[in-house]
């Protein structure tokens, strides 16, 4: 695993890897400030807010509330979740507007049903794709953050995820638990020919429908639509079946699949050669 | 942490079904000024629980005699929005904790930081 020692989220838990050190560069690297409003900017054009309107965001993953300060600027109250102690110290230090709380997003958000009109969180997601006790499962980390998560926004809002996923199976395994938990959308890719410049935005709508937005940089926009992930489909076609398909027929085997898919484990992709006999043999 | 924040937290130590409100103990509480927007006060009224806010600021000691009913007609009473704001918004707790009213379970605040993480049996 070459790339392993570059992401952090490899190298321990959260509110271990963001100690007082880390914390630290949160509020004095220029560059890293500078990037981090860059990304809660698009992220609240995202959000697609109404215009002139003061809302009531949630930002998951604040930190030392860097993406806060874009939303007390933009007009907005904001309510701040993170799981390091340091970095939110960093965050009383330069007496950010927001309200902040010291929560595990795997645990659940804690709010009543239809409070917040939006909720944007920078670099946070792929944290939970890491088991980092023994009693953590990623899938159901998920499943409890997005389910909760839903419930607390209000119908017709979105909530904008910026991440790095590390590779197709965890942008599978996210929004595979996201879209369980109900919410539609898809991935939004900024500047997809850019290995730099290339941001995954992951779009999600609380009930309502929106149409997803198009990434930036993207000259050939259809490449963005092939990134997006296909929920619709896919729901249909479980809300149609009536009972079980016959047994070892394809579609028994797609059921299979599909529900293994959901439970977050590993499954195969699907192929023509899926459910197929295999040639006779001697 | 903010009464509007309070208003719309809520328990979730497992098992707990409604976990509503937290009760607030507190041992410090500060007012901060905060820049009055009439329209997001409107907005919020109508999202906030009102018992639940005005049993808050009672206990806080800052209740700046808000009705036990919320009024009608609130959108053009500027004064009752005033208060309302100073409330939600400006009324901070700093030290103290929160209950939650089913299973008992202490959420410590500490320098105006609700700590709401579970331990792993709770979660």
């Amino acid at each position: 695993m070459a790339s392993s020692c570059r992401r952090p989220e490899h190298t321990g838990p959260p509110d271990v890897f963001y100690n007082e050190e880390e914390a630290r560069k949160y509020s004095q690297n220029s560059r890293m400030i500078e990037i981090q409003t860059q990304m809660s900017e698009r992220a609240v054009e995202l959000l697609n807010l109404p215009e002139g309107q003061a809302c009531y965001l949630l930002d998951v993953g604040c930190g030392s509330g860097l993406s806060g300060d874009y939303l007390t600027e933009e007009g907005h109250h904001w309510v701040g979740v993170d799981i390091s102690t340091a970095m939110l110290d960093v965050a009383l230090d330069r007496e950010v507007e927001g309200d902040l709380l010291l929560g595990d997003m795997g645990q659940g958000m804690p709010y009543r049903p239809g409070t917040f009109d939006g909720c944007i969180s920078i670099s946070a997601l792929q944290w939970l794709c890491n088991a980092d006790k023994r009693s953590h499962s990623p899938p159901k980390r998920l499943y409890t953050f997005f389910s909760t998560l839903y419930s607390s926004l209000a119908r017709g809002c979105r909530a904008v995820f910026q991440l790095y996923p590390e590779n197709s199976e965890q942008l599978e395994l996210i929004t595979s638990q996201a879209m369980r938990a109900g919410f539609t959308g898809g991935m939004v890719v900024d500047y997809p020919n850019s290995s730099k410049a290339k941001k995954f935005f992951l779009c999600l709508f609380a009930g309502g429908t929106g149409v997803l937005p198009k990434g930036l940089g993207s000259e050939t926009s259809d490449r963005t639509v092939a990134n997006q992930v296909h929920y619709s489909e896919q729901r249909c076609r479980f809300n149609n079946m009536k009972g079980k398909s016959a047994k070892k027929g394809r579609d028994w085997i797609m059921e299979k699949k599909e529900r293994r898919r959901r439970q977050g484990k590993e499954v195969r992709p699907d192929t023509k050669y899926t459910g197929r006999q295999r040639r006779p043999h001697f | 942490m903010k009464l509007l924040t309070h208003n719309m937290l809520t328990s979730h130590v497992k098992g707990v079904t409604k976990g509503y409100p937290l009760l607030i103990k507190a041992t410090e509480v500060k007012v901060n000024e905060v820049e009055f927007n009439p329209k997001f006060v409107c907005r919020m009224i109508p999202k906030l629980e009102w018992s639940a806010l005005v049993q808050a600021a009672d206990q806080l000691g800052h209740r700046e005699d808000l009705p036990g009913e919320l009024v009608p007609d609130y959108e053009k009473n500027e004064d009752f929005l005033k208060k309302v704001h100073r409330v939600l918004l400006e009324v901070e707790v700093i030290e103290g904790s929160l209950q939650c009213p089913e299973s008992g379970r202490e959420f410590p605040i500490s320098k105006g930081i609700p700590n709401m993480l579970l331990n792993e049996d709770e979660a």
